[in-house]
């Protein structure tokens, strides 16, 4: 079988001794055009990049990812759109891992033979889905890995010891820990060393899976998590771009920009 | 799908939390999985648990007001010519609706969980005026998710919630309609579930959230089979109980007891909001065959997108103007145990001025929908028919609509 390329993305990280870099922007943010040229252009920091499929109901996301949603929701993006973004992506970088992250009611209605037909048409390498946890995302999941489609499974503070022990069990090349109790972008209340502990616990119950931290991750916090086998930043790429709006400066530029700051602060 | 005999509707779902297998469920993300099984233990011993039970019934009798008044509306009957009608007076609670029910239960199993903390939604004000209430009655502070829209269309509420010493979050994002309200307060409990209880407002929402609600509004229909058989002597052949379905708590909370009955004996009529006449927008996902979707937390029909894009709804009544609908009621209409249709805006309006005209009641605007059918129905209706309303709430919240559409 071949290895995937989330897995030779965190092997390379490996063999460098550094965390991942892993992106995440909202299809379409701030227009389909721009949002495309964002991922072409950070492709070249981040070891991994997450894409999100929009739905207006986000029960579990923050300010700054909610403004880039519906920001281009009102510039019309489709689910279609994002798959197109996402195709046109893995056209220009074959080898660079694109993950695709949402809410399940979007991949319902699509249907999930569907859905899944789609990303492999557009070459996406995995999926997030929000509220579709372990074990009612068994099947799923399990279609997900027929298809070479990894399943990224989710661990929170909240998961008990038992738990997350299954849910590894069921879990594929990434695992995907929340950072505190939060929604995106939130402040980081907890202390990156009791992250890190909470981390190594979960990293003990399996080594050889990679074990990546997200929520709360901006450029302040970036560089005391970098033990960790991968980081996300997502609000703060948000909040950039509607930055980079208010201030009538390209977004494209500024994300990347960013984007260049965050892998300085982690080698 | 069929309903099943013997067993309470609310635990009528499978391991996974599915009503007849598709509606409800538990779409929350991995942070909440822990909040909500600790809280489904916690609810499930807590209504075997006799002094449960008994502080309970002790504050819905002593400060809710149980049992609430069953009263005939001979005037109304006479004009309409058909069918006996009678109202059941939930407004008459404390507070002024049925959401005193689900605010009070949830309240006492925030002080069994240890919780200082509750959170609510709110989309009439009324579910969030109640657990203001019941927050301040129990000693626990209270946060209120009530979208920017809701707040300037239902003033009245939002100034008895601040004098109960709640805080009101205005919810800016989307539509400004409850819908966002309860997105909003769920990611307020994600951020906040280690402190906090959340009381979700209606059957809506995880599948923990929906048995609570359905279990404590049952209070109403455990009072009205009581108060039917002291009215009658024995239960009426031709029994309808109108009500009007948002979320579709107060509609649960009325049919519970009677959910066994043949339904030639006692018909559900279950009544939405159908908007304004002129708009194609509507908050009747029933009536107007949406599909089945996901929405906070749970599988339903709900009015969307094809692409799953939940769609704005609009409703003169603040308190139905919602996408979705319980997984429960989704589950009587496919099981056919209840029917359901929708009033528009104007045929409410029509109702109130009605009922008002020929009544001493003011029912609000969401229960004026169910009023509409029963004018619709009463006249086609034999003399022997027995047309009940629930009047859920009480109109003193829509005093400026009122003044506005109706210059009264």
């Amino acid at each position: 079988m071949t290895i995937s390329p989330i897995s030779l993305a965190f092997k390379k990280t490996k063999r460098e001794k550094r965390t991942a870099l892993i992106t995440f922007t909202v299809a379409g943010d701030n227009t389909k055009k721009n949002s495309l040229k964002i991922l072409n252009s950070i492709a070249k920091y981040a070891d991994i990049l997450e894409l999100s499929f929009l739905h207006n109901c986000p029960i579990a996301d923050g300010g700054q990812i909610q403004n880039s949603t519906y920001r281009s929701l009102k510039n019309g993006t489709t689910l279609k759109d994002t798959f197109q973004i996402a195709k046109r992506f893995k056209k220009n970088n074959p080898k660079k891992p694109l993950i695709l992250m949402g809410y399940y009611n979007l991949i319902y209605q699509n249907g999930e033979n569907n859905f899944l037909k789609n990303c492999k048409l557009s070459k996406v390498d995995g999926l997030i889905v929000v509220d579709l946890p372990w074990p009612e995302n068994k099947k799923f999941a399990q279609k997900c890995k027929k298809k070479s489609i990894s399943f990224v499974q989710l661990l929170s503070p909240t998961t008990s010891k038992e738990r997350m022990k299954k849910i590894i069990k069921d879990s594929h090349d990434m695992i995907y820990y929340i950072s505190m109790l939060s929604t995106t972008g939130g402040k980081l209340k907890v202390s990156p060393k009791k992250i890190l502990e909470n981390y190594s616990k979960i990293k003990k119950i399996n080594k050889s899976k990679n074990l990546v931290i997200g929520f709360g991750i901006t450029i302040k916090t970036i560089a005391s998590l970098k033990k960790a086998d991968g980081l996300v930043v997502g609000s703060a790429l948000c909040k950039e771009i509607s930055k980079s709006l208010r201030n009538r400066q390209n977004p494209v530029t500024n994300v990347n920009k960013m984007v260049s700051k965050l892998k300085n602060k982690i080698i | 799908m069929k309903l099943r005999k013997g067993i309470p509707l609310i635990d009528q779902h499978d391991k996974s939390g599915f009503w007849g297998g598709k509606f409800g469920g538990n779409f929350i993300p991995e942070t909440l999985k822990k909040p909500i099984a600790d809280l489904t233990v916690l609810f499930e011993k807590l209504r075997k648990d006799k002094s449960f039970i008994r502080e309970r019934d002790y504050y819905f009798e002593n400060w809710v007001g149980a049992p609430t008044p069953f009263i005939k509306l001979n005037n109304l009957t006479r004009h309409l010519k058909g069918a006996e009608i009678w109202t059941k007076v939930v407004s008459e609670a404390n507070g002024g609706a049925h959401k005193i029910y689900n605010a009070t239960v949830h309240c006492l199993i925030a002080k069994r969980a240890g919780k200082k903390y509750i959170v609510g939604d709110t989309g009439a004000g009324y579910a969030g005026k109640m657990l203001s209430m019941a927050a301040k009655k129990f000693g626990l502070k209270c946060k209120i998710f009530m979208g920017a829209k809701d707040i300037k269309r239902q003033k009245p509420n939002c100034d008895a919630m601040k004098k109960n010493g709640a805080k009101i979050v205005p919810v800016y994002t989307g539509s400004q309609t409850l819908v966002d309200a309860v997105s909003e307060c769920m990611r307020y409990w994600v951020s906040n579930c280690d402190t906090t209880h959340m009381c979700v407002g209606s059957t809506v929402g995880p599948n923990i959230f929906v048995k609570i609600c359905g279990w404590s509004t049952s209070q109403i229909s455990r009072e009205l089979l009581v108060q039917i058989k002291k009215e009658f002597g024995s239960i009426p052949k031709k029994i309808k109980l109108l009500n009007c379905v948002g979320g579709g708590s107060s509609s649960f909370g009325f049919w519970n007891e009677f959910m066994h009955y043949n339904k030639k004996q006692i018909e559900f009529v279950g009544v939405e909001a159908g908007g304004p006449k002129r708009s194609k927008k509507h908050a009747a996902p029933l009536t107007y065959g949406s599909k089945i979707g996901i929405l906070h937390g749970a599988s339903q029909y709900v009015i969307m997108s094809p692409e799953g894009q939940i769609e704005e709804t609009e409703s003169i009544s603040a308190g139905l103007d919602y996408p979705g609908v319980s997984p429960l009621h989704c589950f009587l209409k496919d099981a056919k145990r209840a029917r359901y249709t929708a009033a528009t805006d104007e045929e409410a309006l029509s109702a109130y001025m009605l009922v008002t005209k020929f009544e001493n009641l003011n029912p609000s605007l969401e229960p004026s929908h169910a009023f509409a059918e029963a004018i619709k129905l009463a006249p086609k209706l034999s003399k022997d028919t027995v047309i009940i309303v629930n009047s859920c709430g009480d109109a003193h919240k829509d005093k400026d609509i009122l003044k506005q559409r109706l210059g009264i």
